[in-house]
């Protein structure tokens, strides 16, 4: 029954009529029996029977599904509404698209990357351990891979713990085939059981295969199998070269494993990838993770291991070697550094959308105000409130639903494009729209409808039946109510947009000192490039140097090369590594991590190719080779730091650049470099890299001061670098400017995007301004008519516009200032060279705001002082 | 003078319930028959007496014919389903328990 009631509608609504008429027509001949005329028994019945239609519509409601037939109604006249005015409902789903658009994207790329649990085996109880020196900020320290054997044969307090390491800008040469240098991993034999990672093809590292003098064997992530062997299972058991060794192929991780980055195409065991010698507690390299056994077993683990490891600090007292361990659950660990700026950018998204909703809502008024009488008029006419506000509700749903329609289109493809230029965002493979994004994706729809909606629907109801009614065009003043209504979104809306332009003032001028900060060198006009040379076939420093100079001369003879020279690493590209020294000539101290400093390795050459000033003594000449020497060159932050007052050139500095102290007599000072854009100066110790230690110095970056485009000196230098060894590949091809542009992309990403959102925020509330203030000077046209005519000046309307559209302007902007400083408070630890109350972002925003409003407001207040008194008062 | 008798909330259903026992009968006899045996005391209006009629149908406890009326004329004609005849007897039972609980509180003041 109930059922048939939704199919068979219309002839039920048919035979309701009939029914209706019969009893009609009885009533009618009953009337005719008691003595009335025909016509006059009609009336009597018809007057009986009361509202046929109120009666119908009572029966009806008695039925089933009848909810669904009301709300299909309101469906139907909600969309014919909206159609009635194009160009309102394009605009309204537009602002909404955007709005739900951009934070269905971000909340999917939250959702993916801080929210979504790592995908191995019981993440929860995955945490990462580092060493932590007292003495330091920055709590964590990567750990020794002697510590790490240490830790895992004494304690017991954790399930199990593995590590692993890079072994980055390794080369690897495949027999027979195009050199490519790949990014490889060490990982000890049990750090895939501790994830919970099962190979697809063979197996994982044996304990006999993680230690020194095993047979080399290697890992492959599933991006290599598919890239370099094409998928071919039959190559595991089989041997592939890498830095001239061969390694065997023992199993293939799966696709899923990308883990600790993408870049990572090889792993081989974790031991071997050190040399016996660099197993001590001060050289610190690995990353550990660890497995608790129960969620509550972590302090007390944690505890025996620090324990253990201050042991090893007494033990080595005098030497870099940490007091304490810390830990960190792994998912916090892998997503660090992004987890400010996506909660930044999806706090500003946020408020983008609820500027959406404010300013559809403000719109959605304004026809309200239009449609005033006509709600009245069905009011009279029997219609409930609530009926009335459905109704109005329906249509903020309809347009919601639109734009949600729209705006998940938009984000999918927004989603995708920021899921690849997003460079250094952890687990962007990870992203993806699963069922949590759609429900929120459906939420915010419901949300944006009832924040759109619900404020126009109750005031447009609200009023009086009959003082609507009785509201005659030419009340003057018009509804105060109501312009105060939307002069409240209003205000709410520009506060919103100044706090959003503040924050993204903030971050794009902090991105700007990022991007400008000075190097220490030149970078225009700069190219850069790294080739190691592998150790087994360059072992000894005749070999070394050899390469080296010949390379050097080779390319500084190329036409377009204005100078070259050779550096462990490029300023700008990261830290390579530090080391703890002792001043000969200086009072012996007690052990300490004060004398700390950056070391590379740099050719006589480098200083001037890169424009690095000297200040003292000289750089290094052609007796600094092959270890015949003890020199090195300090930077000036170095100077100023440790020989304070004091000439340093001839004193003397006791540094292990490899395993060994030794003591290098100081020739040279020249300018600072920065190592690690928005870092400090760091004081830093230059050693000649035609030493030639094979270990040391083998991988080098070239630096090329070009008088051409620098990138077109790329193909004639790699294939100088042929012509001296054909199997030697080069990597990290770029020029200065493309360095500082991949160190400051996150930061340049995140502030362009809040920008954006600051920028279409500034233009929904101009759009917002101009709606409101025309609706006002629509409103008064009569009252200003009355005005003129009565002999006020045009200026004076103008003013009387002006002022009006300006209130909630500034009262909008003072809330928006203080909103402005407490974000900017928020979003303090990523700004750089900024402070949250900056002056200038303050002055600048303000400004822009302000000028924006006086054009949003101009525009309605030049056409109220063009009214014309005759026509505004014949018009009514 | 207000409303001629107002039926008590919910005895509506009741009445029809107990027209329809006898036989069959549409909208109209329905309203006249309860109003011919009330001695004109309980007048149903139409505005309630439709919504009940097709709201006890959807309930299933009575059920609906086009038939030929007296006058030759297609009327829909009502009539008791077995679960109208069971849901009769429990509301004739509660409304006797309720009208006698009254007629204690009445007499005992």
């Amino acid at each position: 029954m109930a059922m048939l009631m939704l199919f068979r509608r219309n002839s039920e609504t048919a035979r309701l009529n009939q029914e209706l008429e019969f009893h009609l027509e009885q009533q009618i001949a009953e009337n005719i029996e008691s003595g009335m005329e025909p016509e006059e028994a009609r009336l009597a019945a018809l007057r009986l029977f009361g509202n046929p239609t109120l009666l119908r519509e009572e029966a009806r409601s008695s039925w089933s599904w009848n909810w669904l037939d009301g709300l299909w109604r309101d469906l139907r006249y909600g969309a014919r509404t909206l159609l009635r005015t194009p160009a309102f409902s394009f605009i309204a789903i537009l602002v909404m698209a955007l709005g739900i658009g951009a934070t269905t994207s971000l909340f999917t790329i939250v959702r993916s990357v801080l929210l979504r649990p790592l995908p191995f085996r019981d993440p929860d109880k995955l945490v990462m351990l580092y060493e932590h020196f007292r003495q330091t900020q920055f709590p964590y320290n990567v750990v020794s891979p002697a510590d790490f054997r240490d830790w895992r044969a004494q304690t017991h307090g954790f399930e199990d713990m593995g590590a692993w390491r890079w072994w980055a800008g390794h080369i690897s040469t495949m027999q027979g085939e195009m050199p490519e240098v790949v990014t490889g991993a060490g990982g000890s034999w049990n750090l895939f059981s501790v994830l919970g990672v099962q190979p697809v093809f063979g197996r994982t590292f044996t304990p006999d295969e993680d230690r020194f003098g095993a047979n080399d064997v290697v890992m492959l992530t599933w991006s290599l199998f598919q890239s370099r062997f094409s998928g071919d299972k039959s190559i595991v058991g089989k041997q592939v070269r890498i830095d001239s060794k061969p390694y065997t192929v023992v199993g293939v991780l799966p696709a899923w494993f990308t883990y600790p980055d993408p870049e990572v195409k090889v792993w081989i065991p974790h031991t071997p990838v050190f040399t016996p010698e660099e197993f001590r507690p001060d050289n610190h390299w690995s990353y550990v993770i660890a497995r608790l056994k129960d969620k509550q077993s972590g302090t007390a683990a944690l505890k025996e291991v620090s324990a253990l490891q201050y042991q090893i600090h007494m033990q080595n007292l005098g030497k870099p070697v940490a007091e304490d361990v810390v830990m960190r659950p792994m998912i916090e660990d892998v997503v660090q550094d992004a987890k400010t700026p996506l909660i930044v950018l999806m706090a500003a998204v946020g408020c983008m959308l609820l500027i959406a909703c404010l300013n559809v809502s403000n719109l959605l008024v304004a026809r309200g105000a239009a449609r005033r009488k006509e709600v009245a008029i069905r009011g009279a006419l029997g219609g409930s409130r609530w009926k009335l506000i459905q109704e109005q509700m329906t249509e903020s749903l309809l347009i919601a639903m639109a734009g949600g329609a729209l705006g998940w289109g938009l984000s999918v493809l927004a989603t995708k494009w920021l899921a690849t230029h997003w460079s250094d965002l952890p687990r962007a493979d990870a992203i993806r729209v699963d069922g949590s994004v759609s429900a929120f994706a459906v939420a915010i729809v419901l949300l944006t409808a009832l924040l759109a909606g619900l404020v126009p629907a109750i005031s447009s109801t609200g009023k009086s039946l009959l003082g609507a009614l009785q509201d005659s065009a030419r009340s003057i003043g018009g509804s105060v109510s109501r312009a105060a209504l939307r002069k409240a979104l209003l205000t709410a809306e520009i506060a919103l947009t100044v706090v959003l332009l503040i924050s993204a003032g903030l971050l794009f001028k902090s991105f700007i000192h990022l991007r400008t900060s000075d190097l220490g060198c030149v970078t225009d006009n700069v190219l850069t490039m790294r080739y190691g040379l592998p150790v087994k076939k360059y072992d000894t420093p005749e070999k070394v140097l050899a390469f080296h100079e010949a390379l050097l001369a080779r390319v500084r003879s190329l036409p377009g090369v204005k100078a070259a020279g050779l550096i462990s690493r490029a300023p700008g590209a990261g830290h390579e590594s530090d080391s703890v020294f002792t001043i000969p000539e200086h009072p012996a101290q007690g052990p300490s991590m004060e004398l700390d400093a950056l070391t590379r390795k740099a050719d006589p050459g480098y200083f001037s190719a890169l424009g690095i000033p000297l200040l003292g003594g000289r750089v290094f000449d052609e007796q600094d080779t092959l270890g015949r020497t003890h020199h090195v060159i300090i930077s000036r932050k170095f100077a100023q730091q440790f020989f304070r007052g004091e000439d340093p050139v001839g004193k003397h500095v006791k540094i292990a650049f490899s395993n060994n102290q030794e003591v290098y007599e100081i020739i040279g000072v020249v300018g600072d470099t920065i190592s690690e854009i928005g870092q400090p100066i760091k004081a830093t110790i230059y050693r000649s890299i035609l030493n030639g230690d094979p270990l040391l110095d083998s991988v080098a970056t070239m630096v090329v001061r070009a008088a051409v485009e620098p990138l077109s000196l790329a193909m004639p230098i790699q294939k100088q670098i042929s012509a001296l060894d054909s199997e030697m590949p080069t990597y990290k091809v770029r020029t200065m400017q493309q360095i500082v542009g991949e160190a400051t992309a996150s930061q340049s990403f995140s502030a362009s995007l809040v920008l954006a959102f600051a920028l279409l925020s500034l233009m929904l509330a101009a759009v917002g301004l101009y709606g409101v203030l025309s609706y006002l000077v629509t409103q008064r046209v009569s009252e200003i008519g009355i005005r003129m005519a009565l002999g006020a000046q045009r200026s004076e309307v103008l003013r009387l516009v002006l002022v009006d559209g300006m209130r909630p302007v500034l009262i909008g902007l003072v809330i928006g200032l203080a909103g402005g400083a407490g974000a900017g408070m928020l979003i303090k630890s990523i700004l750089y060279g900024t402070r949250p109350l900056d002056p200038l972002v303050f002055a600048t925003m303000v400004v822009s705001l302000g000028l924006t409003a006086a054009i949003a407001s101009a525009i309605p207040a030049l056409r109220a002082c063009r009214i014309e008194p005759t026509q505004a008062l014949r018009a009514e | 003078m207000g409303k001629p008798s107002d039926l008590v909330q919910g005895t509506l259903d009741l009445l029809i319930l107990k027209t329809l026992s006898l036989e069959p009968k549409h909208g109209w006899a329905i309203a006249k028959r309860i109003q011919q045996i009330s001695n004109e005391v309980l007048q149903v209006q139409q505005g309630s007496l439709y919504p009940a009629l097709h709201r006890l149908e959807q309930q299933g406890w009575i059920r609906a014919k086009w038939n030929e009326s007296e006058t030759g004329r297609q009327a829909k004609f009502y009539s008791l389903t077995a679960g109208g005849r069971s849901q009769l007897e429990k509301e004739k039972e509660s409304w006797k328990r309720l009208s006698a609980a009254i007629d204690v509180v009445i007499d005992s003041l």
